[in-house]
């Protein structure tokens, strides 16, 4: 087996100084193997965010290793996109002129002949096309519906062909019909680009449905507690939602959320409420 | 909600953050223009007061003909819109990039915010006679005046809009690559833009009410020093003509900020 895309080593994180220290992240090992889709659940407060955050260079370590391709990861860099859950698109520029926004930064400048300069804008109308927005190209974000604008965000994310797709919970502010349509966009995506996703989210079923393997974080602090693979083929379809591998795998995760988020008054509650109400005496 | 006769229900006219149509807007707006000025007018004619303390809106209006013909109105106005729009062009000129490092850069904010803080709160006409032992009595400490009343607040103010930049737009420049210098110009300062120039705008209005303060150092011209000399005949009509047309200055530049901001930004009024 070749080398993984993503090494993480006795990673961690903390947040703070002397008495407020919080521990975000600690040891935590994992890798991600080329062209893998990998998401990240857990309950809040399990530092899935800032995991994702340490390997796009965001945020930085306090101890461990971090290495993609191999080389350590210092800060952020191109071959690392990014998507955001929201207010990430520049809102002063046009669907087109967002997607190209990286062609403007010196990083990306200088090292292209004219040839790859216009198969890049090449590439540009076509991300454009293939999120279904080949009308949009001149509309600015702001006329744009949430759905559409993250998909605006992801061509701009995938322009510069990363090698790396970091995702921070990119549908959470969607409706569900609308990130039913996303999950089957970001799939195509997923097997056109060839890219490997690392991808962070509430939602157990939207992790299931794009993972290859789940990993679920538990907090207080931050750590890996179990590694799933998803027991369904790699071409996904709406309908493998319902098949009892994918009801069995989503119960698991969820109890497992529900044990390891230490929200016991909550579970207590809960409890209350369910209870039919006591027979009269 | 009312229910009208036909089936139809209408919003009643104080709905919390309601809306109101554009004739009934400007039927309202008439009222409150109009109304005071009756009033002034009303109180004057009858004689309650002495036209010394309230001159009627005639009178003001005849001494502002007057003070056109015969005084040099318009050199007062411009000898006033010079000093104003240059102690204000000053500030900006300074505090605009200032305010970008403040608001970028943690150890920038630091060092300078606490102190901005503090002088802001000294009052502009407490600096007269520094000013004039410093700078004289020359064009230039008129000017002095307004950028010290003006520039202290317009920092902060730059400042803060830049901070209100989303992080996101940030983080999503540094994860395509984007260098430190280049967030700074296609981020940063693009996306604050709106907000500096709005800042511009409230800050000219702060400029002009520390015009007569800036006239009290030994001007002989101007609006602020028009108004102080008819203080001192008693020229009530013409401290009220003075008030009004710097009033009316006031409002025609901040529309004329409005229009730029519409022309610059088409962007934050598409639907």
């Amino acid at each position: 087996m070749s080398t993984p895309k993503i090494q993480l080593r006795k990673v961690r994180k903390v947040f703070g100084e002397g008495g407020q220290a919080v521990v975000a992240l600690q040891d935590i090992d994992l890798d991600v193997r080329a062209n893998e889709f990998v998401t990240l659940v857990g309950a809040s407060g399990c530092g899935k965010s800032t995991l994702l955050r340490v390997v796009g260079g965001l945020e930085y370590r306090s101890a461990g290793e971090v290495l993609v391709d191999g080389r350590s990861v210092i800060g952020p860099g191109s071959d690392r996109a990014m998507v955001f859950q929201h207010y990430s698109l520049y809102p002063w520029l046009n669907v087109m002129e967002n997607i190209k926004f990286s062609r403007r930064l010196r990083a990306n400048r200088g090292q292209f002949t004219s040839a790859e300069v216009e198969a890049a804008s090449g590439r540009a109308e076509a991300l454009l096309n293939l999120m279904g927005l080949p009308a949009a190209a001149l509309k600015y974000p702001n006329q744009l519906s949430g759905g559409m604008q993250q998909r605006v965000a992801i061509a701009r994310a995938l322009l510069s062909r990363p090698q790396v797709l970091l995702m921070d919970e990119p549908f959470g502010a969607l409706d569900a019909q609308t990130r039913e349509v996303m999950h089957d966009l970001i799939l195509h995506v997923f097997r056109l680009e060839r890219a490997t996703i690392l991808f962070v989210t509430h939602d157990v079923e939207e992790a299931i449905y794009l993972g290859q393997r789940v990993v679920l974080m538990a907090p207080r602090p931050g750590r890996v507690d179990t590694v799933y693979e998803v027991p369904l083929p790699a071409q996904r379809q709406q309908d493998m939602k319902h098949t009892p591998e994918f009801l069995a795998l989503k119960r698991e995760i969820l109890a497992r959320i529900r044990e390891t988020s230490g929200m016991k008054t909550d579970l207590d509650l809960l409890e209350k409420l369910n209870r039919p109400a006591a027979p009269a005496p | 909600m009312s229910s009208r006769r036909d089936g139809s229900a209408q919003p009643p006219l104080f709905a919390v953050r309601g809306q109101i149509g554009r004739r009934q807007y400007w039927a309202l707006a008439l009222i409150g223009l109009v109304v005071p000025l009756l009033l002034w007018w009303a109180v004057s004619a009858s004689g309650m007061v002495t036209k010394t303390f309230m001159p009627g809106p005639v009178h003001v209006w005849d001494r502002a003909v007057l003070w056109f013909t015969e005084d040099d109105l318009m050199a007062d106005i411009g000898i006033s819109v010079y000093r104003v729009v240059a102690g204000w062009g000053l500030s900006a000129l300074i505090a605009i990039p200032l305010g970008l490092a403040i608001g970028t850069y943690r150890p920038v904010q630091a060092l300078l915010e606490p102190l901005t803080d503090f002088i802001r709160y000294m009052p502009a006409v407490a600096f007269i006679p520094l000013v004039m032992l410093w700078i004289g009595i020359a064009e230039s400490s008129k000017i002095a005046i307004i950028w010290i009343g003006t520039f202290f607040q317009m920092v902060l103010m730059v400042a803060e809009d830049v901070r209100r930049v989303p992080m996101a737009q940030i983080e999503a420049a540094q994860t395509m690559g984007a260098r430190r210098g280049e967030i700074v110009d296609l981020v940063l300062l693009q996306s604050a833009k709106p907000a500096i120039l709005d800042t511009l705008r409230v800050t000219m209005g702060w400029a002009w009410t520390y015009l007569v303060v800036a006239e009290l150092v030994a001007a002989n011209s101007g609006l602020g020093y028009s108004i102080l000399k008819a203080q001192r005949f008693l020229q009530t009509d013409k401290i009220f003509a003075g008030i009004i047309i710097i009033g009316l200055i006031g409002l025609l530049l901040d529309q004329l900020f409005r229009a730029l901001h519409r022309k610059a930004f088409p962007w934050l009024w598409l639907r």
